[in-house]
């Protein structure tokens, strides 16, 4: 079976995860079956909590903290993912208080001063590996 | 008029067409005897949509009429009964059980059956038609070991016998077709390119111009034989090749039939005996056959009228159709094929996007004749109408098929439309009836618009053009109040609830593709949740990631991300071992307790993981879910009452336990509490809760739309001294009418408020059934209560759904180390944010 590589780099993920401009390495997260469709789920990357959505309406994978910075609440992987405006900006809403937040940018989009750091997806055989 | 001396109308056939005329003829009068004889061995269904067979909808949810229709109507039913044999002399029938009954009138809705040609060894094993249930169950059965099979027959109805192919899982799919183009009665060769090449990238292959001439092989079919000395190896065979009056009957009793079959009939529906009547597709009218349904209806009308001393006939009907045939649309409408020099044709044609739209309008430039559309067909219902009103073209006619090029829509808008035209055909609604009904009766919804004018209640066809028709008349008239859902649908809670029920989409991303932009929110995914759940009761668990985050884990989040856990009390009754086992669990799980404000008990601070073992440690002691995380009923809080309490009138707390276990788990805007006490002096505090009833000597006070919470209000009195039963059925119908009516997320008291007419207005509504849904409702609101289950027993005795309640998906026995406690009087808190 030839293999089969796809990776979901955006700039947002990248300048997000590695400040310094280096490469990100990449770490084997989960199994893509591991996240529902049009949702998300939590996994323990090196100690820190990584929120996984699969954005399967657009074929498209994103990464998140898992921490909501309005109350410091690990719940992000378990928020509702949909789309603002015309161009259709991937976000989820923390389940909390109903804030959303960017998946690309990782800016929040409820007019608040937050930021929440994204990471960027590679997706390999069915497996899930995140850039950190 | 006792029933023995009513006159006595026999209906043979109750098919679509002869259930329709018994609905009409008991909706027009009741002076009549209905008597029924059908062949297939269950009542009516819905043939239209036979291929739903075979996407999950069960011979129950096709069937035309509910449960028990027949018995409450009075129409007497003789299922698996046909008649063999009718007395025109002695005026009576013989059905094949021995029953012989006379009739004052007979009607004969015989219906079709497949055509099937005379062709050698067209007998053989794996050869079936296409028409019944008992049909689609042959199929169904034989398919599972057949690779090749085929469809003989390329019109529309063997197309939609192909898609069944397709459902099956079939993995060589053929339809053969004797024509050069595929549906040669409604489309043209070009179109019929398009639609093939579309076709063929869906896995089904397509053989034109083959004329068979033998199904070969031993018992079983093995190859068909074509006339171009071709053949083809197949396991099995689907005869679509068009339909054939069943006129048996009627030969043998001597009425007129035609030359290529069809019992005659006048413009009457009146066959050569003019005691006995003829519809649906038995008939020949205008000398021909009309296989559609909505002609049908009509034929069924036209006797109704003719019983009725109306005056109603049968002049002909218009078979313009629009359909979706295997995900594609297809339309034909008006003069499709009539071509130049008595015409001028405009084609547009994308064969990368599969689209194909011819349109023929007159030579001098003025008037639509007809056309076809294939792959987009939106333009359908008002061409349609440009057509039948003879509508003035726009100066380039071909906007009509590119679509306006930036500006406004080409062509007539509805509302241009002229007062006669007709909308709905299959209820003979105009333009005129429609926009009266929105100005002088109030109506504002597709929903109710069916019940006041009927439009929209047959195919379903014209609903689009009946909504723009409203949305265009309270314009008009300055009464554009729409609240739409969010940025990514149009559409208000309740308009989105009525395309749903109407369409009969069951998941989230239909309804996205189908009304939405863009990819939801959280705002509208939990709406459609909400109405999927009030519509279908399936368990939210299918769809998870379009829940709330509550119902996505059945479970209340709290301060630090843990849950809690509310098992349902009804009524606040609680045996002392239920309690123990409460205590225990607590204990077991370190969970924080409290007594809610709903007489129940609420434990804190589960992890997500912990969840399902939690739930099943109390379903095996008797509790149930609570659906505290829900829109949803929540509690029906109890006094004590005539038990125990020396005031009590009656017993409070079974009507309270047995209304809380009716409404359980069904799915509204916005969450639902209710109250019962036991006298006057309300210690149920009954007036605060969504409904309250409280006794008194006669009966119970029945109180609608209070409120707890940041805006109190009390509830008003809707009825007053009714007895137990009467409550449980205003109670039905004002709780479908605040389920299928409210904006989301709003609880009774604002719905209430926001009402125009208010209190007085839902009186009338579900005391009086002004609006004439009470019937309806009520079997709704019977439908949910009778497909209820505990979601949490689903989930603990489900292992892959309980796999989703962990907190790392890598790390499943992981618990969120974040989370942490306080203490508290003896018990834990949650960590201050
Ligand atoms: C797969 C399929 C898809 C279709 N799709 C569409 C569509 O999209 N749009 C559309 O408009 N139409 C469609 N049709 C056609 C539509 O179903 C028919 O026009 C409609 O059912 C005709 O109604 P009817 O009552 O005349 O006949 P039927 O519905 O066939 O009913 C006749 C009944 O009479 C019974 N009967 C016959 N003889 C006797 C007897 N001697 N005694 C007692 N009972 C007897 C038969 O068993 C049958 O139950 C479709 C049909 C099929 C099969
Ligand atoms: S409401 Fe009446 S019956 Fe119920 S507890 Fe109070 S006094 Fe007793
Ligand atoms: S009143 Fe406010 S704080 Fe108290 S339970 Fe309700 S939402 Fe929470
Ligand atoms: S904790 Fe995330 S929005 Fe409040």
């Amino acid at each position: 079976m030839e293999t089969n590589t796809t990776s979901y780099n955006n700039p947002g993920a990248i300048a997000g995860s590695t400040p310094n401009g280096s490469a990100p390495k990449w770490r084997f997260a989960c199994q893509v079956e591991d996240i529902p469709s049009d949702g998300g789920a939590c996994v323990s990357l090196n100690e820190e909590q990584i929120a996984i959505f699969n954005f399967s309406r657009r074929g498209q994978w994103y990464a998140t903290e898992n921490r909501c910075p309005h109350k410091q609440q690990m719940a992000l992987s378990r928020g509702m993912t949909g789309s603002l405006g015309e161009q259709c900006e991937p976000k989820v809403a923390c389940p909390f208080h109903k804030k959303t937040f960017s998946l690309v940018t990782g800016e929040c989009l409820t007019g608040e001063d937050y930021k929440i750091r994204t990471y960027p997806v590679k997706i390999k055989d069915g497996k899930i590996y995140i850039g950190m | 008029m006792s029933a023995s001396n009513k006159p006595i109308v026999v209906v043979i056939g109750n098919g679509m067409v002869g259930h329709k005329f018994c609905e009409r003829l008991m909706a027009a009068t009741s002076s009549f005897r209905i008597i029924v004889f059908g062949e297939e061995p269950r009542p009516a269904y819905d043939r239209v949509h036979l291929s739903e067979y075979f996407n999950g909808k069960s011979a129950h949810d096709l069937s035309l009429s509910m449960a028990g229709w027949f018995d409450e109507q009075d129409v007497e039913l003789h299922i698996g009964d046909p008649v063999r044999e009718i007395d025109r002399t002695a005026k009576l029938v013989h059905s094949r059980k021995g029953i012989v009954q006379s009739y004052d009138m007979l009607v004969l809705a015989t219906g079709s059956g497949a055509f099937v040609p005379d062709i050698s060894g067209i007998e053989k094993k794996g050869v079936f038609v296409y028409r019944t249930i008992e049909d689609l169950d042959l199929i169904r059965e034989y398919a599972k070991g057949a690779h090749n099979a085929a469809v003989m027959g390329g019109g529309l109805l063997g197309l939609e016998a192909a898609k069944a192919l397709l459902d099956l899982g079939i993995s060589n799919p053929y339809v053969i077709e004797f024509a050069s183009r595929l549906m040669p009665r409604q489309i043209d060769s070009a179109g019929s390119h398009i639609l093939e090449t579309r076709l063929k990238k869906l896995g089904l292959q397509i053989l034109l111009n083959k004329s068979t001439l033998a199904v070969e092989g031993g018992e079983s079919i093995r190859t068909l034989r074509f006339a171009d000395d071709t053949s083809l190896d197949l396991d099995m065979l689907v005869i679509s090749a068009g339909i054939r009056p069943r006129d048996e009957l009627a030969r043998l009793a001597g009425l007129q039939v035609g030359t290529r079959g069809g019992i005659l009939v006048n413009e009457k529906m009146q066959t050569s005996d003019p005691h006995i009547y003829a519809i649906g597709e038995c008939a020949l009218a205008c000398g021909m056959i009309y296989g559609l349904v909505a002609p049908g209806y009509e034929m069924a009308d036209v006797v109704v009228s003719q019983l009725t001393e109306g005056n109603k006939s049968f002049t002909g009907f218009d078979m313009s159709t629009k359909l979706k045939l295997i995900g594609v649309d297809v339309a034909s409408f008006g003069d499709a094929f009539v071509s130049e020099p008595d015409s001028r044709t405009i084609v547009f044609e994308d064969r990368h996007k599969g689209i194909y739209k011819r349109i023929n309008i007159t030579s001098d430039g003025t008037r639509l004749l007809g056309g076809i559309l294939i792959g987009d067909a939106a333009a359908y219902n008002i061409l349609l109408q440009t057509v039948n009103n003879r509508l003035p073209l726009p100066p380039d006619p071909e906007d009509l098929v590119l679509g306006s090029r930036g500006g406004a829509a080409a062509g007539a808008g509805v509302m241009d439309l002229p007062d006669e035209a007709l909308i709905c055909s299959c209820e003979s609604v105009t333009k005129a009836a429609i926009c009266t009904a929105v100005m002088e009766k109030g109506v504002e919804s597709v929903e109710g618009m069916k019940k006041c004018t009927k439009a929209g209640t047959g195919c379903g066809g014209c609903v689009p053009l009946v909504k723009d028709l409203i949305a265009g008349t309270l314009k008009a008239n300055g009464r554009y109040v729409r609240n739409v859902i969010c940025e990514h649908f149009d559409q208000s809670r309740q308009e989105l609830l009525d395309l749903i029920k109407l369409h009969d989409v069951r998941t989230y991303d239909e309804a996205l593709g189908r009304w939405g932009k863009g990819d939801g929110c959280e705002v509208c995914k939990p709406a459609v949740a909400s109405i999927l759940a009030s519509c279908w009761n399936d368990n939210i668990q299918k769809q998870p990631v379009i829940q709330d985050s509550n119902d996505r884990f059945l479970a209340n989040i709290q301060k630090g991300g843990t849950y809690s856990v509310v098992p349902r009390i009804p009524g606040g009754e609680i045996t002392p071992e239920k309690l123990i086992v409460l205590g225990k669990v607590a204990k077991k799980y370190n969970l924080y307790t409290k007594i809610t404000g709903g007489q129940r008990i609420d434990l804190f601070g589960a992890h997500v993981g912990d969840l399902p073992d939690i739930w099943e440690e109390l379903i095996d002691a008797g509790f149930e879910s609570g659906h505290a995380y829900g829109k949803a009923l929540r509690t029906v809080k109890s006094c004590v009452g005539s038990t125990w309490c020396r005031f009590g009138l009656h017993d409070s707390v079974s009507f309270a336990i047995e209304v809380e276990e009716r409404y359980r788990g069904i799915r509204a805007p916005h969450k639902i509490k209710g109250g019962v006490s036991g006298c006057i002096r309300e210690c149920a505090e009954a007036q605060s809760k969504d409904f309250g009833i409280i006794a008194t000597e006669k009966g119970w006070n029945l109180y609608v739309c209070g409120n707890g919470g940041s805006k109190p209000q009390h509830a008003q009195l809707l009825a007053t001294d009714i007895d137990s039963a009467t409550v449980i059925r205003y109670l039905d119908r004002f709780l479908m009418f605040y389920i299928q009516t409210a904006d989301p997320l709003t609880r009774t008291a604002t719905w209430l408020n926001k009402m125009d007419g208010g209190m007085s207005y839902l009186k009338n509504v579900v005391v009086e059934d002004s609006l004439g849904m009470a019937t309806q409702w009520e079997a709704e609101m019977q439908t949910l209560v009778n497909s209820y289950k505990c979601e949490w027993k689903e989930v603990v005795e489900d292992p892959a759904l309980r796999q989703r309640f962990v907190h790392f998906v890598n790390a499943p026995r992981k618990k969120d180390p974040s989370v942490s406690f306080d203490n508290m009087r003896g018990q834990i808190k949650a960590k201050e944010w």
